[in-house]
């Protein structure tokens, strides 16, 4: 488990000619009993890799669709040892695909950075995304993430130099997160130039790091779009907000976008 | 701009923008500060903190400064001896620096146009802003409005309600105010609608953050800039005392016109610095917004402080009478000054902090702001245990004209008389 089974995923969604899908839930939505169940259903329809929302009461990162889900989570008692507690949950029903935990450094600090990535590890979660600490903050994560063998992903974005997009690569163990527009998670009508152009400077200078992309990714025609430039495509807050109204529509969802994601498909 | 070169030498003199040192390149304050931010504000944070840290040592920018803080603001705001206050408290002189006579009615203006003047040397066209009792809002719709640049405010709606006065003040001069209506919709929420508002164009939006909170190198910047309140009271104490006073107190939220007092005051190691905390009911309660007293340190908003959090890292949802203290966090700069012990902060409740207003209104004529309020009551807390030689300043951060409303409601609870004949 860990950093190579992210790479392993990766590796053998090319091998499949296609990106690897990367759905991301928030932990606890649509509820604590029920997400374990729609995790395993999102993985047979089609998901390579599942990233789990850590809930937090600032999320700065994020549009107002996962901040709503996100404060249910919360409201409904959704703690970060709770979350690992879903993760057990999840690897108890067979999943076995990599599972990757974005959450926001501060209740990470709160439970101690070094346990948290302990237990983590031991929950059978893979990967870390932290989305508000950068670089420069990530030592003590990073080592503790080494220690236990967890993948780090850091974020980067179409404001990032080639020379950063360079750094932050190397660091990540995981895969890179390109983030495919500014401003905060959520639903785009159509997928920038800036974001191809980024992709593009992200293969070059990532070398051997997958580059994952995602950010305002919501349709499957964003993912057939994307899906030729990136080894990666994680598609978030249109999957969450259907989980808040029909979770057997998002895991329907989960098939097309992974469908989507062969590179023999063409833009609809 | 010219510089004024003939005036009457007067407090504001001697002020410089680099006079306290720079925290490391990283921001950080000891253990507290830091830049914890996500990676697409990582460019834009870079130019600001590159931006100051060439203003601060620049003399003509320094100049321009002086001259907007002389002519616009109308500094050296005075400091004043307080006789009938000083007697009710029965101990310590009481000295005000008041800047409840700043332009704008508050300390927040000290700020706003130092970054506004930032932002136009930076090219940049868009500042947006945060407010929580809109004080940081209506400053910062001034010095845009000075300096022709457009201005958004995001204000919680809860904030919007009890400070509605400042927001027709924005409006007129020519902000948009964005209502917040997510989480409990006060100060908070609205750093962190800021905040994602910035982070959609962090290349041609300055976000001119209110307080000394935050990533590096806002903690620094504000600090740099509202200093010139603590060198005027210095300057103001050894013309009017002969001497440093031995206490110096102010109110704390995030912290800006308390780092601003105490910052010249740190290195005068026999002058007491003390804070006055929002207790809201009380800090054994879950009602209040005392992050130093009664927080534990963790990471909000970019810095690593002081923060009102429950077990698991989530940040609690506050109280406090003052909108402008009603923050769950406080600068780091603060953090370090009381994890060191250089400063005190202390709890001040809403209780207390409307008595103290009362007390100021009748004694010295002066209305202050709430927040202020909580300054004052720590003043006449310490002050009745002192000697009658020694001497206390307490900045009067803002006036109260803009609390009517909270005023009026909370005596009426209390059954005094609000207004209504």
């Amino acid at each position: 488990m860990g950093a190579s089974e992210i790479r392993a995923a990766f590796a053998a969604a090319a091998q499949e000619d296609r990106a690897a899908l990367i759905p991301y839930l928030v932990a606890g939505r649509p509820g604590v009993e029920e997400l374990p169940h729609l995790v395993r259903d999102v993985v047979a329809a089609g998901a390579d890799i599942v990233e789990l929302g850590v809930p937090f009461s600032d999320p700065l990162a994020d549009g107002e669709v996962i901040r709503n889900a996100t404060r249910r989570a919360l409201d409904a008692g959704v703690t970060v040892a709770g979350c690992l507690d879903q993760v057990r949950a999840i690897r108890a029903l067979g999943v076995e695909v990599p599972i990757v935990l974005m959450g926001y450094v501060n209740p990470l600090l709160a439970y101690g950075v070094e346990r948290f990535c302990a237990d983590a590890h031991a929950a059978g979660v893979d990967g870390l995304i932290v989305p508000d600490v950068p670089l420069e903050s990530a030592g003590p994560l990073l080592d503790a993430a080494a220690t236990h063998g967890l993948g780090m992903t850091f974020l980067a974005t179409p404001l990032t130099s080639d020379a950063r997009i360079a750094q932050l690569a190397t660091a990540s163990t995981g895969f890179l997160y390109a983030v495919a527009s500014t401003g905060t998670t959520g639903a785009r009508a159509d997928v920038a130039a800036s974001t191809h152009e980024l992709l593009a400077r992200a293969r070059a200078s990532a070398r051997d790091t997958p580059v994952a992309v995602g950010f305002g990714v919501s349709t499957p025609g964003h993912v057939t779009e994307l899906a030729p430039h990136a080894d990666g495509v994680i598609v978030g807050s249109a999957l969450v907000a259907l989980v808040e109204q029909d979770p057997v529509a998002a895991v329907a969802r989960v098939g097309e976008l992974a469908r989507a994601a062969h590179h023999a498909v063409t833009a609809p | 701009m010219n510089q004024t070169l003939h005036h009457t030498p007067d407090a504001l003199d001697g002020f410089r923008l680099d006079a306290a040192p720079m925290p490391d390149a990283a921001g950080q304050f000891g253990d507290y500060g830091g830049s914890w931010i996500p990676e697409l504000l990582v460019p834009a944070a870079t130019r600001i903190a590159d931006a100051w840290a060439a203003a601060r040592i620049d003399p003509a920018f320094g100049a321009d400064y002086a001259q907007l803080c002389r002519e616009f603001i109308g500094r050296p705001t005075p400091l004043q001896h307080a006789p009938r206050l000083t007697a009710q408290a029965g101990g310590a002189q009481i000295l005000l620096k008041r800047e409840d006579l700043a332009h704008t009615g508050a300390h927040k203006i000290n700020n706003a146009i130092g970054q506004a003047l930032l932002a136009k040397r930076m090219g940049v066209r868009r500042i947006i802003a945060e407010t929580g009792a809109g004080q940081h809002g209506v400053a910062t719709a001034t010095a845009c409005a000075l300096l022709g640049i457009e201005c958004v405010v995001y204000m919680g709606a809860h904030d919007i309600e009890r400070q509605n006065p400042n927001v027709l003040r924005m409006e007129l001069l020519g902000a948009e105010v964005r209502p917040v209506e997510e989480g409990q919709r006060t100060l908070t929420d609205a750093v962190s609608a800021a905040i994602r508002d910035w982070v959609v164009d962090p290349d041609g939006t300055y976000y001119l953050l209110g307080s000394a909170v935050g990533m590096h190198p806002f903690p620094v910047m504000v600090r740099d800039l509202q200093s010139v309140i603590g060198h005027e009271a210095r300057v103001q104490s050894l013309e009017l005392l002969g001497a440093l006073p031995d206490a110096v107190v102010a109110c704390v939220g995030g912290g800006s016109n308390a780092i601003g007092t105490f910052r010249p005051f740190v290195d005068d190691a026999d002058v007491e610095l003390h804070g006055a905390e929002a207790a809201g009911d009380g800090i054994d309660t879950p009602r209040h917004a005392a992050s130093i007293v009664a927080g534990s340190d963790g990471v909000l908003h970019g810095a690593r402080t002081r923060l009102l959090q429950d077990a698991d890292g989530q940040v609690l949802t506050t109280h406090s009478i003052s909108a402008g203290l009603d923050y769950p966090g406080v600068g780091p700069e603060h953090a370090q000054l009381a994890a060191t012990g250089r400063a005190t902060y202390h709890p001040v409740t809403d209780d207390e902090a409307m008595s103290a207003l009362d007390v100021l209104c009748r004694t010295e004529g002066i209305i202050p702001a709430i927040e202020s309020a909580h300054a004052i009551a720590l003043a006449l807390r310490l002050a009745a245990d002192r000697a009658a030689d020694s001497t206390i300043i307490v900045t009067v951060s803002g006036r109260g004209d803009k609390d009517l409303a909270t005023i009026a409601e909370y005596r009426r609870a209390k059954g005094l008389p609000d207004g209504r004949l």
